[in-house]
């Protein structure tokens, strides 16, 4: 067990009295409640991490945020784990498990750094060059390239064990990021009473104020000042404070989603709370208050471990009470570093230079360092770090005031730490990803907010706005201005004191030291750090003629690491405006989009998973079905009784028998799942005249007709029986799957083309129950079911519908058959189905009846060469290909489609038409989906005629039928044709037929025949 | 479908000083790559060409080298408005693959697969085509038949296709949940072993490398802004950078295109909407296959980063911002979740949007116009990557000859009017 050797006393997130134990990569470690998983490393001196990607180089904690390009790992085991994430990000908890990655075997001996000796040989975009030859050998290199790529490894155990919940809100003002601009406008926002929320991608508010504690707002340590306004809102019922929540997206129209970490950091994890929350929240108002990422400095070496970012050194020294090097070197190009310098001294360390590239240096800060006995080297860089697993050495030269050229001498000198600042970048992303602009700040060097194009605000230093004080005005101005836009009144408050040093900004333009050695030699200077991409990669992207930003990015890979460029963008872009002769803002910045961090998909997907993925649809008599043994397939959503087995019987043996069941006694089918739309209006004829191919304004109340409906383009898109109950309210049925694109495609018609329609649809295919009764006997079953209609052949004839009553239920009785056979479809409310079911299985029961499922349903259908839309079907067909031309309206002015069946191609005769194949051999059934040939001799590509839609062995003739789509099929009728067979198998021989294998007469559907 | 050969044009670079090789990046190592040529150069536009090609995609790329190198037609330009590749040629989820249904369809893409086959080579640019298959499938009843049915009409076509069943897909691809329980269980799948994935990227450059290598110019940053003829016949194109004379332009600006039409008064029967991809934080090889679902909506594969990259639907809507909805990523990563549980720890580190433009039966069109020597290449929707060298192939056939080939014939702009469409709708669910 190592101990907490560079632990300090304080740290303004840490709680001593809570103290906690974690390994990395198998040693026991301490760390505090507060600390995170890279503080924790820094208190007990780790400070190798990880390995880069490319050059698998070693790398330690260059941060302490989410911009973290190297200190990643893989945290917990089993099917806990997950890769990739930033030490610096990870809240420690105890018995935390943190292993290191892209290494083997270990951390230390990593055979991948081969890679860095080979570096001289695989410059950015090496692998566009080469592996091309011999050709057939890529698979082979890509094999190798694949391993040595990608980082952490998947949890072990895939299924996740954890939960994950989604919840939506809407607020008036949202502020994302809770430092001191965002706590001030969560506060003066909160005054007026309107919904407000306050996100932090941290465990605690603060931001930088909890680092820095050289600031007084009101007379008070800024972490107190913290404090007091998070008691404040955290006492107000409208605010609504979200620690650990990330602000990822920005959508349009303020549609925000934010990441919730909600047990990461505990231990245990309770088993009430899900593990992420994902928010989406409509705001009126937005605020980002989101602050700014310091940048490194590009100079060889300046990926070791031990090459941090100042700031980052001030925070592991002031939030976290961890001192990360005992001899430091700084360099800087501005004068924020100078205060990172004064809190390592104080903290104990020595700080042996400051070294900034700046030839005059003024200032308080400097100042305040000078008094302190720092020595300052100024117009000097740092050109060179050196060290094996650590930094150990540096060296320092003098160089022009422009930065561009080493003057002199360089020295060297040794040291635990370099502490580098390039200057502040602010956080734009959130205000990009809303489509905002950004503008360039010359003085500042860099991109800040420009004009927005949502209803959003950036203040502070994601604004460019650096100076606390200028934040906190900001943050009231933004604050009262968002609460009047939403309608609200708030009176401004005044801006509190800040008592601090004056920093100046401004750094001086320095993208990447300049170097003794010539181009392209020397050590790597690194700018995507992750990536490995160096500032030699970028100007070799650009001699190569790669010059847009887009094509550097994507050339050398940088900014694409899972860093997303927050440290390595701004210097990616100097040394490439260099490169090419032209200033920043001209060579642009590419788009920032979601997320702004790496983002769980866990979460993203919630509870869509499982059971939950898609509705399961069930009609009311499932329980039914599945008691009787039913074997069920998916249609859509809903889950169908697809045949009932007995006992011992095969699915071929159960299907048969529901099939002679419904021809000899009677059938009983769960037709529930069928679309069903009300259609009412006064325009409700003319509407669907113009939606289904033939005419329904000449159908009378009480009757049924059967329907087809086109696309604009002239092809079959659904079919069913509509039924005209009053003269402006019809019902109309649908196929099931087909029946909420229907609605939708009809809803389309009335609104976008026909608004002067006065018509009104709805869906009630949930509030009806239907059982097909189908069969001979199905007359007799439902008189001893005690309908109340009469049910003889005048009172109640094929193709119409009768309400009553059957076995006392309140009932449409549909007079329509699917099988060809006598049928009724019975309707009542959905709640009745089970009743329904029952009442008429016991009424049949003296007369054999049977429940059929779809299966027989189909084989039923086809022995009558009824179609069914999206098997026979498939958007292109049209009715003459069905030949239905009988259903195409010749009198009806027009109809969806109409035109569209004038075309030339309509009368072509290579069309495929459907038509009815009896096999050679009656016990071959052909596999639905094989191809017809004239000839199965030939070589491919084989000239084809078209599918087999369906194939079926059929109980009631005792041969094998099929349908199909033939070109020109209805001319073959007669011929023989062959399929072929994809398993090698002889080809089947058939001959073209009618699609009416069975009672082409229509005889049966009286029930006479059976008599 | 293409019984012959194919002229695959010259191949290679004809300047040896550019050649690429594992020599040329030692001997630039030796001078510490200072030495390497420009891929291409930074043309500005001619007074005028003998044609000229609006759009640096992939498509209008791999137009002017076919141009160039098969039709010997080298002094054209490749007008792009921002950067060669910058559009949903850079932007697409790589998917190579033609096992399509309809004979039009497989004859194009097949076309392509086999220029595919062989790319590198030809441009002398490491394309990074790995035929790592491409597995689809299938979750119902109906999608097995459809797919049974995909199956005949490709193995028949001469195109590979093998059908697996769920234990052999568990074999095939090892982290795939084949729990029978889930909504949509995996019920079967068919795999065509030739398809797979590129580096898209590469592809754009490496095509304008290897035409400017022959002579032709890419101009980049230069929008035209109108289509200029005299009477039926073109005469040139407006653009920021002046007007430039030429007799013969192909238009191939994928979710632009009607736009662009419409600068010539032609009214292309296309919608443009957006389509959203996204990857996660790279990880080590686990999928060594592309898999596609249209039952759960979406496709996945991993990079040779390691980023798993996964695609779904269009968004309903039209558009012309590159960005989408936020439900879509969502059901699409549900989708992956179901299909491959241990994304669930995984991270979602880049999402975009690109526009696509789609005909009504979701097939390209590449066609004359009613002006002389005025040419489209468009409606490639969510699925033209795989085509890119197909397509490029055949339109250059198409302007050089002033007719249509074989392959190009079925798609003329002609069968909106006669109703000859190839409609892959039905036929193809996730169309990728
Ligand atoms: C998210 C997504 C995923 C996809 N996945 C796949 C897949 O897996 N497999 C697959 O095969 N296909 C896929 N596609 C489709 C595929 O990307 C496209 O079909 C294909 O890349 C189109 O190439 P293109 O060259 O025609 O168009 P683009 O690459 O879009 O090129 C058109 C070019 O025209 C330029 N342009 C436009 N207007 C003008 C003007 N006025 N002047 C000058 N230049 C202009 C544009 O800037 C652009 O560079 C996907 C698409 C998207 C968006």
């Amino acid at each position: 067990m190592s101990s907490q050797r560079y632990r300090l006393s304080g740290g303004t997130t840490i709680r001593t009295d809570t103290p906690l134990s974690f390994t990395f990569d198998g040693k026991s470690y301490h760390g505090y409640k507060g600390d995170t998983l890279a503080s924790a490393l820094i208190a007990a001196g780790v400070h190798l991490i990880g390995r880069s990607f490319k050059y698998h180089r070693p790398r330690g904690i260059m941060s302490a945020g989410s911009e973290e390009p190297n200190a990643l790992v893989r945290v917990g085991t089993g099917a806990y784990a997950e890769p990739n994430l930033k030490a610096t990000q990870v809240e420690l908890y105890d018995g935390l498990i943190a292993t290191s990655q892209n290494r083997f075997p270990s951390l230390k001996y990593d055979v991948g750094s081969i890679n860095s000796v080979m570096s001289q040989f695989l410059p950015a975009g090496f692998y566009y060059k080469t592996f091309m030859w011999p050709a057939s050998f890529w698979m082979t290199y890509e094999h190798f390239i694949r391993n040595a790529a990608g980082l952490g490894k998947v949890a072990s155990d895939p299924i996740d064990p954890e939960r994950y919940e989604k919840t939506h809100r809407h607020c008036e003002i949202l502020i994302a990021g809770g430092g001191g601009a965002g706590l001030m406008a969560a506060y003066q926002a909160a005054l007026s009473g309107q919904r407000v929320m306050l996100v932090d991608e941290q465990a605690e508010f603060g931001g930088w104020l909890l680092s820095d504690d050289a600031v007084k707002i009101d007379n008070m340590p800024a972490y107190d000042w913290v404090r007091e306004m998070q008691s404040l809102l955290s006492n107000m019922d409208n605010v609504t404070l979200l620690p650990r929540t990330t602000m990822f997206g920005y959508g349009d129209h303020n549609y925000i989603t934010l990441a919730e970490r909600v047990t990461d950091h505990l231990s245990p994890r309770p088993s009430h709370l899900p593990r992420m929350r994902l928010w989406k929240v409509r705001v009126a108002q937005v605020i980002l208050a989101t602050g700014c990422i310091e940048r490194p400095l590009v100079f060889g070496g300046n990926d070791l471990p031990g090459v941090m970012l100042a700031s980052a050194v001030q925070s592991y020294i002031t939030q976290y009470g961890a001192l990360p090097g005992s001899r430091a070197i700084i360099v800087t190009n501005n004068d924020t570093a100078y205060q990172a310098a004064l809190a390592f001294q104080n903290a104990g360390g020595f700080v042996r230079a400051i070294v900034d590239t700046r030839t005059t240096v003024k200032g308080a800060w400097v100042k305040a360092a000078k008094d302190a006995g720092i020595d300052i080297l100024s117009g000097h860089g740092l050109t060179g770090a050196y060290g094996i697993h650590h930094v150990g050495r540096v060296e320092i030269s003098p160089i022009t005031a422009d930065g561009r050229e080493i003057t002199g001498e360089a020295v060297h000198m040794d040291c635990d730490l370099v502490m580098m600042s390039g200057g502040l970048t602010p956080t734009v992303h959130l205000h990009s990803q809303a489509r905002g602009k950004l503008v360039w700040d010359e003085k500042h060097l860099c991109f800040k907010p420009g004009a927005t194009h949502e209803a959003e605000q950036s203040i502070g230093a994601c604004n460019g706005s650096f100076a606390l004080s200028s934040g906190l005005a900001e943050a009231i101005r933004a604050a009262t201005k968002a609460v009047k836009s939403t309608g609200g009144t708030c009176t401004a408050l005044s801006v509190p004191d800040v008592t601090a040093l004056r920093i100046n900004y401004a750094p001086m333009a320095y993208w990447k030291a300049p170097s003794q050695a010539g181009a392209g030699q020397g050590p790597k200077a690194f700018v995507d750090f992750q990536n490995d991409v160096t500032s030699a990669d970028i100007q070799l992207a650009v001699r190569e003629g790669y010059q847009s930003v887009e094509h550097v990015k994507r050339y050398t890979t940088t900014g694409m690491a899972t860093d997303q460029g927050k440290t390595s963008n701004m210097n990616a872009l100097g040394i490439l405006a260099d490169a090419l002769g032209h200033e920043i803002p001209d060579v642009g910045t590419t788009t920032f989009r979601m997320p702004y961090t790496p983002t769980s998909m866990g979460m993203i997907a919630g509870r869509d998973i499982g059971g939950l993925f898609d509705a399961v649809r069930l009609t009311r008599m499932d329980s039914w079905h599945r008691a009787a043994g039913a074997k069920f397939e998916h249609v859509g959503q809903w889950m169908r009784a697809w045949y009932y087995r007995h006992d011992g019987e095969t699915m071929e043996q159960a299907v048969t028998r529901e099939v002679l069941a419904a021809r000899t006694t009677a059938g009983l089918l769960d037709a529930s799942t069928l679309g069903k739309i009300d259609v009412r209006g006064k325009d409700a004829a003319t509407f669907l005249d113009r939606i289904y191919t033939n005419k329904f304004s000449s159908l009378a109340v009480g009757k049924c007709r059967y329907g087809l409906m086109l696309k604009d383009d002239g092809m079959v898109m659904d079919d069913g029986v509509t039924t005209r109950l009053a003269d402006e309210h019809y019902h109309m049925t649908t196929t099931t799957g087909g029946a909420a694109g229907v609605l939708d495609w009809m809803e389309e018609w009335l609104q976008t083309e026909w608004p002067e329609l006065d018509v009104f649809l709805t869906s009630v295919t949930e509030q009806w129950s239907v059982a097909t009764l189908s069969g001979p006997h199905a007359r007799a079953i439902l008189e001893a079911a005690d309908i109340s209609v009469d049910l003889s052949d005048t009172a109640f004839p094929f193709m119409s519908m009768k309400q009553g009553y059957v076995s006392g239920l309140p009932a449409r009785i549909f007079r329509i058959s699917f099988t060809g056979e006598l049928s009724y479809e019975i309707n009542v409310p959905a709640r009745y189905g089970v009743a329904l079911w029952t009442a008429l299985m016991k009424a049949g029961e003296a007369f054999g009846i049977t429940p059929y499922g779809t299966e027989a349903m189909h084989v039923l259908r086809a022995e009558k060469g009824f179609i069914i839309v999206g098997q026979e079907t498939d958007g292109t067909v049209t009715p003459l290909d069905l030949g239905m031309n009988w259903i195409v309206s010749k009198k009806k002015p027009d109809f969806i489609g109409k035109r569209a069946l004038e075309r030339t191609s309509m009368a072509d005769p290579k069309r495929k038409q459907l038509v009815g194949l009896r096999t050679d051999n009656p016990d071959d059934v052909i596999p639905e989906g094989a191809h017809a040939v004239l000839d199965p001799n030939q070589p491919p590509p084989i000239d084809m005629l078209g599918h087999v839609t369906s194939s079926y062995a059929s109980p009631n003739l005792g041969y094998s039928i099929a349908m199909a789509l033939l070109k020109g099929g209805h001319k073959l009728i007669g011929e023989t044709v062959w399929i072929p067979m994809l398993d090698g198998q002889k080809p089947i021989k058939a001959v073209v037929t009618d699609t009416v294998f069975y009672d082409a007469q229509g005889d049966r559907l009286n029930g006479t025949s059976s008599s | 479908m293409v019984a012959s050969e194919i002229d695959r044009g010259l191949g290679g670079l004809k300047d040896k000083k550019k050649r690429y090789s594992a020599f040329a990046l030692a001997r630039n190592a030796a001078s510490y790559h200072q030495n390497w040529q420009r891929a291409w150069r930074n043309a500005s536009p001619k007074a005028s060409y003998d044609a000229v090609i609006i759009g640096g995609g992939g498509h209008g790329l791999a137009t002017a080298y076919y141009l160039a190198s098969v039709h010997g037609v080298t002094n054209i330009a490749v007008i792009e408005k921002g950067w060669i590749g910058g559009g949903n040629t850079g932007r697409n989820t790589t998917i190579i693959r033609s096992n399509y249904l309809w004979d039009e369809s497989a004859s194009i893409y097949e076309h392509a697969l086999k220029l595919w086959e062989g790319l590198a080579q030809d441009l002398n640019f490491n394309i990074m085509f790995s035929q790592r298959g491409v597995l689809t499938i299938a979750h119902s009843e109906h999608e097995l038949k459809e797919m049974s049915r995909r199956v005949h009409a490709i193995r028949l076509n001469g195109i590979d296709s093998d059908v697996m069943n769920p234990a052999e897909i568990k074999k095939f691809v090892p982290c795939i949940n084949i729990d029978q329980s889930i909504r949509y269980p995996v019920m079967g799948g068919f795999v065509q072993q030739r398809g797979g994935t590129a580096r898209h990227d590469a592809v754009a450059w490496g095509y304008a490398r290897a035409a400017d290598d022959m002579g032709v110019d890419i101009i980049q940053n230069c929008e035209v802004t109108g289509l200029r003829r005299k009477g039926r016949k073109i005469i040139g194109i407006d653009t920021n950078m002046g007007f430039i004379k030429t007799k013969k332009v192909g238009c191939v600006v994928a979710g632009h295109s009607s736009v662009m039409a419409e600068m010539a008064g032609i009214h292309l029967p296309l919608a443009s909407r957006p389509l959203q991809a996204l990857v996660s934080e790279p990880i080590k090889p686990i999928l060594d296959t592309v898999i596609m679902s249209n039952a759960v909506h979406m496709y996945i594969s991993q990079s040779d980063k390691g980023e798993m990259v996964l695609g779904a639907g269009v968004d309903k809507y039209n558009s012309y911002a590159q960005r989408g909805s936020f439900p879509v990523p969502e059901h699409m990563i549900a989708a992956a979740v179901e299909l491959f549980p241990f994304m669930s720890r995984l991270r979602m580190l880049r999402h975009w949007g690109g526009i696509v433009d789609t005909c009504p039966d979701a097939s390209p069109i590449l066609s004359k116009t009613d002006i002389d020597g005025l040419y489209f290449n468009c409606g490639w929707g969510t699925g033209g990557f795989k085509a890119t060298p197909g397509s490029g192939h055949v339109f250059a056939d198409l302007i050089a000859n002033d007719r249509p080939n074989n392959i190009a014939a079925p798609y003329a702009l002609s069968r909106f009017e006669t109703g000859f469409l190839i409609d892959e709708h039905g036929a193809a669910g996730v169309a990728h």
